[in-house]
């Protein structure tokens, strides 16, 4: 053919030498942190970020769709955890199922209610829910420790049977778990994005209108991938509980939400591994910035609206531009 | 084709919006086979004729059948799913996606793989020669790499037809297929047309202005005119049909 291929934006389209660089990144972090005067648990959180932002783009990037109440699944996969661990069994994978199941049952409820709203007004009561699961987590001292949020629990070594994991203590070694964590997940999002039900949801972010008069029940469509984000930002959550041992209520509210969606742009939101890039920019702003001075959040704010001035499409987008040009 | 009942029929549509009345007891029988133009001036309802017909909206009164059969309480999806595929006025494509991947989709959907995580060999055999052979039909196939956005308007048009044939339907509804177009881009829309209603077989129904289009394609013509219906007939009877001609044929183009 003479014609010039275009790169289409689906996951299924993306180079391999891309992914060969990301992962060879990934798994060398504890060689070439240090060295950049980093630590490990702060590339911990990058992974986080990422997989938080990486399921919240999956309804953003890939079904059009804009929720700014994802925090509430985040937090709730945080606290999910945290009293699982605090209050069940000293089990670190049943902390993350429980903080998973938590969020992921909670967004797939919601989601119920969400499907039929649209745009500003869908973005809406995605917030308000939101906040509502804030002012739980606020108010309920007894359970989740008010304002000073959830303390007391600590992740557990995992027992393989002929060998145990000491994630507890060794931060090289919980690093690398978190990241098998990660790896799992993010595969699993490709496979469903590159599957031909993800197609239909990149159908509805192109046009609702056509989507139906394919036949396709929109809604129900919509609902699922909410429902699929959801489990996976809960996921996210229960990692960031076992990270930090402390669930915060400030992790379920809207400038929460806030951070995943500016993670998510910033880094490109119609790109696979955008969020991945926003959240090393996100994570290194707020460490290299916040040591020097408490307004680190003007910050970010400023590096936002660059981002979002002169690359629209974000960092990844960018970059993908640039390679296909 | 297996039944004797015609493709579709509409008894006695009304639609009104408030105190508008756009559609005004109009009733239509359209055959298998049948290649129907519907003409009218501008705001004579055609589009919302169209739009009862696929199920955008529900009508205040009458009754729509395909193939023999009530449809009034079916939803849109659901005719999709018994047959009817449709294009808009304004096209309705998915623009930052490929034209595979456009036909791709349509034909996904089609075989009622849209909730599968994963396909077998044999199905994405079955995927891709579907979308191949409607992307031919659609002259496409030349394109089928390039990003929609950046085709041109008739191509785009094009890309809008091949998806609706992608779901395979008995009856294909096109709203305006040459709106906006020059006489290279209409001539290759109405080159496809044909083929698809004289090779293809399909049942056609199809809003059009440019009277070329219509008196060359169409083995009836209905016209429509603030909302009621005019007049019905071969191309020979309603180009001599003298209501017509005053009301339209005769102003208009």
């Amino acid at each position: 053919m003479s014609t010039p291929l275009a790169t289409a934006p689906s996951p299924a389209a993306r180079p391999w030498r891309q992914l060969l660089i990301i992962w060879a990144l990934l798994l060398t972090v504890p060689l070439w942190l240090p060295l950049l005067g980093g630590y490990t648990a702060m590339a911990g959180r990058v992974l986080v970020f990422a997989l938080a932002a990486m399921s919240f783009n999956m309804l953003l990037g890939f079904t059009g769709v804009m929720s700014f109440g994802h925090a509430a699944y985040f937090g709730l996969g945080a606290y999910g955890a945290g009293l699982c661990l605090k209050f069940v069994a000293a089990s670190t994978p049943l902390a993350m199922l429980a903080g998973t199941l938590l969020g992921g049952i909670a967004g797939t409820l919601f989601g119920l209610l969400l499907v039929r709203r649209r745009g500003v007004y869908f973005a809406m009561v995605t917030i308000a829910f939101g906040q509502v699961c804030f002012y739980i987590a606020y108010k309920w001292d007894d359970l989740t420790g008010g304002y000073d949020g959830l303390r007391g629990f600590a992740r557990a070594p995992i027992d393989l049977g002929f060998a145990t994991l000491d994630i507890a203590n060794n931060g090289t070694l919980f690093y690398f778990f978190i990241l098998l964590v990660f790896g799992l997940a993010v595969g699993l999002q490709a496979l469903v994005l590159g599957s031909p039900f993800g197609r239909t949801l990149l159908a509805i972010r192109e046009n609702e209108r056509r989507a139906r008069f394919l036949g396709l029940p929109v809604e129900r469509h919509i609902w699922l991938s909410f429902s699929i984000s959801c489990f996976f930002t809960a996921l996210a959550g229960s990692l960031y509980a076992l990270l930090n041992n402390f669930a915060d209520p400030l992790g379920l509210n809207y400038i929460m939400s806030g951070n995943i969606v500016m993670i998510t742009v910033m880094g490109g939101m119609r790109t696979f591994w955008g969020p991945l890039v926003g959240a090393v920019l996100f994570v290194m702003l707020q460490d290299y910035v916040s040591s020097m001075t408490t307004n680190w959040m003007f910050f970010v704010g400023m590096t936002f609206v660059l981002v979002v001035l002169f690359f629209p499409r974000g960092l990844m987008g960018m970059l993908k531009r640039k390679a296909e040009a | 084709m297996s039944t004797t009942a015609p493709k579709l029929e509409v008894h006695n549509a009304s639609k009104n919006f408030g105190n508008l009345r756009a559609v005004s007891d109009v009733s239509m029988r359209v055959e298998s086979g049948e290649l129907r133009a519907i003409i009218g001036p501008n705001g004579a309802g055609k589009t919302t004729f169209f739009n009862l017909i696929t199920g955008f909206f529900p009508p205040s009164s009458g009754d729509i059948l395909l193939d023999g059969r009530n449809i009034n309480g079916v939803p849109a999806a659901g005719r999709v799913k018994m047959g009817m595929g449709r294009t808009f006025q304004i096209t309705e494509i998915f623009p930052e996606l490929t034209v595979r991947e456009n036909t791709r989709i349509a034909v996904e959907t089609g075989l009622g793989f849209s909730l599968r995580a994963w396909l077998t060999g044999a199905d994405k055999q079955r995927v891709a020669a579907a979308s191949d052979e409607v992307m031919g039909l659609a002259n496409l196939t030349s394109k089928a790499d390039r990003l929609v956005g950046e085709l041109s308007h008739g191509d785009q048009r094009a890309t809008e037809i091949a998806m609706a044939l992608a779901l395979k339907p008995s009856l294909l509804l096109l709203d305006e297929p040459t709106a906006g177009m020059g006489d290279e881009e209409t001539y290759q829309i109405t080159g496809l047309i044909r083929r698809l209603h004289r090779d293809s077989k399909y049942t056609i129904v199809l809003i059009e202005h440019d009277m070329r289009v219509v008196f060359h394609l169409a083995d009836h013509i209905s016209v429509l005119a603030e909302g009621r219906l005019l007049a019905e007939g071969t191309p020979e009877e309603i180009g001599a049909n003298e209501h017509v001609q005053n009301a339209y044929l005769g102003k208009a183009e």
